[in-house]
């Protein structure tokens, strides 16, 4: 089992959730954030002056995916969050060792 | 207008000959009630969304703690020091005859109108001025020597520059000319902004941190309600529900699209977007240049009057902030000052009655030529301007002798909502 965090542009949330559930995957945990990559900040305007604002607000998402369907995940999210400009954000994938439903206590992979 | 009805205030017996005119009345009552609205809400909401999330309470509670103390000191004795007879000191500052509204009975006229409504209705003035200053020193002036510093202020500057041009003191007399407070209340208030913020210094993190409205729905709904509450504002500065009352507010309206205008184009021009904090801060601009000469000028002065104030006021904000880097956080002088000034100057040129479609309604005296308009201007321009600057710095310095003005720098940091009111603007 394979835990995928993305963080992505906020306004490309609706199209990568319909990209993942086209590929089987069935739930996932979308919260906002902020923060910097090579994007670095954005600027405001302020009263004639502009501001950089160090943060950018994106959007993250956390998944846990069976190993067969990896692949399939990261290439949904991939395609459609993808605009090409700077700031379209990342993917990271990591082990996960447990999964637990918690209603029935079902565990590992039957409990995605 | 104004300078009449003081004439005729200082002539009691003259006073009773208009009797009391019950469209004059209602229109005041109504204005009264605007220009309140100015401060509460409006200018709360104004400034309440330009400062961060931390900090918002302590501009609302501000804004309110200055209404109530200003209203009790107006009825102690501000009214009376700003509107009555001084005797042989009348030129600089009034008597104590009406100090706690005394010898004003429900029958007293000013004018048309019960004397008591006059009272009240400059009270709101006197409320939104100190008022404005707070926006000089947002998020890191203590809550007690603030409200120490403005209760002394308004008995210290507000009053006297009232006196001076409303009262019937040195400037009345010499004919200057300030329909709705120009003078009395944007130059005041800005120049006591630039020096309150020389004095209590920076705040953490200026000029290298972008410190951005934490709110601008609030932010421009203020400035919605600054727009309607100025024409009680400008208009109620009639004191009548006349031709001037109306003229007043025609050129008031033209003069805040301008400037919203103006300083939207230039923004456009400079960052490729306008902004919403960029429209509404060139209505405030508009306004308040627009505040000393409504009244005196004509529609199409009121355009040009408008536009010089979003653009004087955009390339002032710029200097003011980042290039002398003074932290006058919410822009109180680059945009009250500064507008009160151009407009104060500007009235001195617009009134003229031969400009083609831009005149207005001729000078204060028969005798004056424009020159002579202007020189009366830019006097009361540069003693209020000075007197003013001179006794802010005073009485922060006293004030500062009893207590410090300024949270340290951990309870900047913290915020003032939580430090000093113990309470927080949002718990979502």
């Amino acid at each position: 089992m394979k835990m995928l965090t993305a963080v992505i542009k906020p306004f490309k949330v609706d199209d990568v959730r319909d990209a993942l559930a086209q590929v089987g995957i069935q739930g996932m945990t979308v919260t906002e954030v902020k923060g910097f990559g090579r994007q670095k900040g954005h600027t405001e305007l302020y009263r004639g002056a502009e501001y950089v604002v160090d943060f950018v607000p994106k959007v993250k998402l956390e998944l846990a995916v069976r190993e067969e369907l990896l692949d399939q995940a990261i290439e949904a999210i991939l395609k459609s969050a993808a605009t090409g400009k700077i700031g379209d954000g990342k993917i990271f994938v990591s082990d996960l060792e447990q999964v637990v439903r918690i209603r029935t206590g079902e565990t590992g992979a039957e409990a995605i | 207008m104004k300078k009449w009805l003081i004439s005729f205030s200082l002539m009691p017996s003259l006073a009773f000959a208009d009797g009391l005119n019950t469209g004059d009345s209602a229109w005041i009552l109504t204005a009264t009630a605007l220009v309140l609205f100015m401060t509460l809400p409006g200018l709360s909401l104004f400034y309440g969304g330009l400062v961060r999330s931390k900090n918002v309470l302590s501009i609302l509670m501000q804004c309110f703690a200055i209404t109530c103390v200003v209203s009790l000191l107006w009825l102690i004795c501000g009214y009376s020091l700003a509107f009555s007879d001084g005797g042989s000191l009348n030129a600089w500052i009034g008597g104590l005859d009406n100090a706690f509204f005394a010898n004003i009975g429900k029958d007293t006229l000013e004018g048309t109108l019960p004397k008591t409504l006059h009272g009240m209705f400059q009270m709101t003035f006197a409320i939104i001025t100190p008022a404005l200053i707070i926006g000089a020193f947002a998020e890191r002036m203590r809550f007690g020597p603030m409200l120490a510093f403005s209760a002394l202020w308004l008995l210290g500057v507000y009053v006297p520059v009232c006196h001076w041009v409303w009262g019937g003191g040195w400037l009345a007399q010499l004919g200057m000319y300030d329909f709705a407070g120009g003078t009395t209340v944007h130059i005041t208030a800005g120049v006591a902004a630039l020096v309150a913020a020389l004095v209590l210094g920076n705040r953490k993190g200026f000029p290298a941190q972008g410190m951005l409205p934490h709110n601008m729905t609030m932010t421009v709904t203020g400035a919605g309600m600054l727009w309607v509450g100025w024409f009680g504002f400008n208009g109620g500065s009639a004191l009548a529900a006349n031709g001037d009352a109306a003229m007043a507010m025609l050129v008031t309206h033209i003069s805040a699209a301008a400037g919203s205008l103006a300083w939207m184009a230039l923004e456009w021009k400079k960052f490729g977007k306008p902004s919403a904090l960029g429209i509404a801060t060139g209505m405030v601009a508009g306004l308040g240049t627009i505040t000393p000469a409504s009244g005196f000028v004509g529609p199409a002065a009121g355009l040009v009057i408008g536009l010089a104030a979003g653009v004087v006021c955009f390339y002032m904000v710029i200097f003011v902030k980042h290039k002398l880097k003074i932290d006058d956080s919410l822009d109180v002088f680059p945009v009250h000052g500064v507008g009160g000034i151009l407009g104060t100057l500007l009235a001195g040129v617009f009134a003229s009655s031969h400009l083609g479609i831009f005149s207005g309604f001729g000078f204060a005296k028969p005798e004056y030529t424009m020159l002579d308009q202007l020189g009366v201007q830019a006097l009361g321009v540069v003693s209020t301007f000075v007197y003013t600057a001179v006794v802010t710095w005073l009485l922060l310095k006293l004030v500062g002798l009893f207590a410090p003005l300024r949270v340290t720098s951990d309870e900047e940091t913290q915020g003032l909502d939580i430090v000093l009111h113990e309470e927080r603007g949002y718990d979502l």
